[in-house]
């Protein structure tokens, strides 16, 4: 299964600058998502890992979108990862 | 005479040939012009993004604006800040913008509060507003903005900026989502970044706040389906990519808007975020041992005695190419934990003590507030595998602004 990667609002800074990843799990069908957020801990981030995770979940401030839209709508951490999901992380702004 | 002519409506004849492009424009019309012209708008926040948001419900014809800030206008304002001009260096914000506004359209009145936003003033001055924009900087006052808009029942515009992206949304509106819905803990302070640190593009927080003036202008109309609300609007400026996306609706558990809310009056935001209702950074606390830290006054000495030294500039290279004090080098902190960066660094002591083999070698630490030279100490004491008997590692307190404040006001503020 390939899983597209989307980072904005600086967490880029966090994964080699890049803003989207692709993810490629050549043995399953699906991912739950809280391991595919400890995946990206553990072979993708470059930078302080508390500034992504923080108990096994993404950190307050950072928004999570599945396709699109608001993980809530989907179950949260809980939402199972299928081939071709875009999954989007994006952290909030607070400047003005 | 013109009373003959206009009927049904309250507008005059300098209103309509004032308005007259965007009263002709579909969904506006005399009813939402009238609508604008009753509408009382509390803009919090003068910068980046109130500027133009005030600029355009003024121009469009609020009756009343009110606009909340207690800051003063400086010189690095005025790349982005465009109500503001060169001649009002020095003037409250809120009087700066109010005196640009009352220049375009002398009809609308504006309502100035020189003061910070706190648990303690905002309820008195929301009561007196319909709508509330969020232009403010930093989290405490958002959080605050929102509590306050939830317990008044204000919808709220909310926008933000960085670098080269921005947001914006609509809360509390028709029983949509507040933020506390979608952000219900505050982030780690850590994880904050703000303008004065990161940087932002003029042209991003002009999108960004004219884009709030449109939703307020849209509430304002009663053009209900199109307002932003359960919808979050993210704009790469780098990439020219506007994106929509769909956010939770008003959460039955939220603490302050859900059905069994904990938050039933104002709190301390500043306590609760622990962070200030300001992004202004304000003086550094000391986080390491007393013999790590020298004054840029004793660092002055050190200069002037010729005293062998390295001097290390931790911050971000972009940073280090506007300006730096001679001799120094730059190994920024996002890489100082780096083995190529702790290879450099005792490279650059081993030379130095070879050069001078006597006396004991000071490594001084540099950045611009004296923060991130406090974390390169712990860093270094960590890493670097040189004896501490010839070594004394020690950070420079204040930083570049110190320098600039207390030794030399040449060097450059930024």
């Amino acid at each position: 299964m390939k899983v597209t990667v989307d980072l904005s609002g600086g967490l880029e800074l966090l994964f080699d600058k890049k803003k989207v990843h692709q993810i490629e799990f050549s043995d399953k069908n699906e991912i739950p998502l809280r391991e595919l957020i400890l995946y990206m801990r553990d072979n993708l981030l470059k930078e302080r890992a508390e500034l992504f995770v923080v108990d096994n979940t993404v950190r307050p401030g950072i928004l999570v979108l599945i396709n699109d839209a608001d993980w809530e709508l989907f179950g949260g951490i809980e939402y199972n990862v299928e081939d071709k999901d875009t999954i989007t992380f994006i952290s909030t702004l607070h400047g003005g | 005479m013109s009373a003959v002519y206009i009927k049904d409506h309250s507008l005059n004849s300098n209103e309509i040939e004032r308005y007259s492009r965007q009263l002709i424009t579909p969904d506006i019309g005399v009813q939402g012009q009238m609508k604008l012209c009753a509408s009382r708008v509390l803009v919090v926040g003068a910068g980046g993004l109130g500027c133009p948001v005030a600029l355009y419900l003024a121009t469009a014809g609020v009756s009343v604006l009110g606009i909340v800030d207690y800051d003063t206008v400086e010189i690095s304002n005025l790349h982005r800040q465009i109500g503001h001009q060169e001649s009002s260096t020095g003037v409250p914000k809120a009087v700066s913008l109010a005196n640009t506004i009352k220049s375009i359209n002398s009809l609308v009145t504006v309502n100035t509060y020189e003061t910070t936003f706190t648990s303690e003033t905002a309820m008195d001055i929301i009561k007196n507003y319909d709508i509330v924009v969020d232009a403010s900087d930093n989290v405490a006052t958002r959080y605050l903005i929102n509590d306050a808009c939830v317990l008044s029942k204000k919808p709220l515009v909310s926008g933000s900026a960085l670098k080269w992206e921005g947001q914006v949304t609509v809360y509390n509106y028709e029983n949509g989502p507040c933020y506390r819905c979608i952000f219900p803990t505050p982030p780690p302070v850590d994880t904050v970044t703000k303008c004065s640190d990161g940087g932002v593009l003029g042209p991003i927080v002009g999108v960004i706040g004219s884009l709030q003036a449109l939703e307020t202008i849209k509430i304002i109309t009663n053009n209900k389906e199109g307002v932003l609300s359960g919808r979050l609007l993210i704009y790469d400026g780098m990439s020219a990519v506007f994106r929509t996306v769909r956010i939770r609706g008003r959460q039955p558990h939220c603490s302050v808007c859900g059905d069994n809310p904990t938050v039933t009056q104002l709190i301390d935001y500043t306590e609760f975020c622990r962070s200030n209702y300001s992004e202004a950074a304000g003086k550094v606390d000391d986080r390491v041992e007393h013999h790590n830290i020298i004054t840029v006054q004793q660092y002055n000495e050190v200069i002037k005695s010729n005293k062998n030294h390295l001097l290390i500039d931790v911050r971000p290279s972009n940073q280090f190419e506007i300006c730096s004090l001679p001799n120094s080098e730059n190994i920024p902190i996002e890489v100082i934990d780096k083995q190529e960066s702790i290879d450099k660094i005792e490279k650059l002591i081993n030379d130095k003590i070879n050069s001078n083999e006597d006396s004991e070698l000071s490594v001084y630490l540099l950045c611009r507030r004296g923060n991130k030279s406090q974390d390169a100490i712990k860093i270094l004491d960590e890493k670097l595998k040189i004896s501490r008997d010839k070594v004394k590692i020690q950070h420079i307190k204040d930083g570049l602004l110190g320098w600039n404040e207390s030794i030399d006001s040449s060097f450059p503020y930024y």
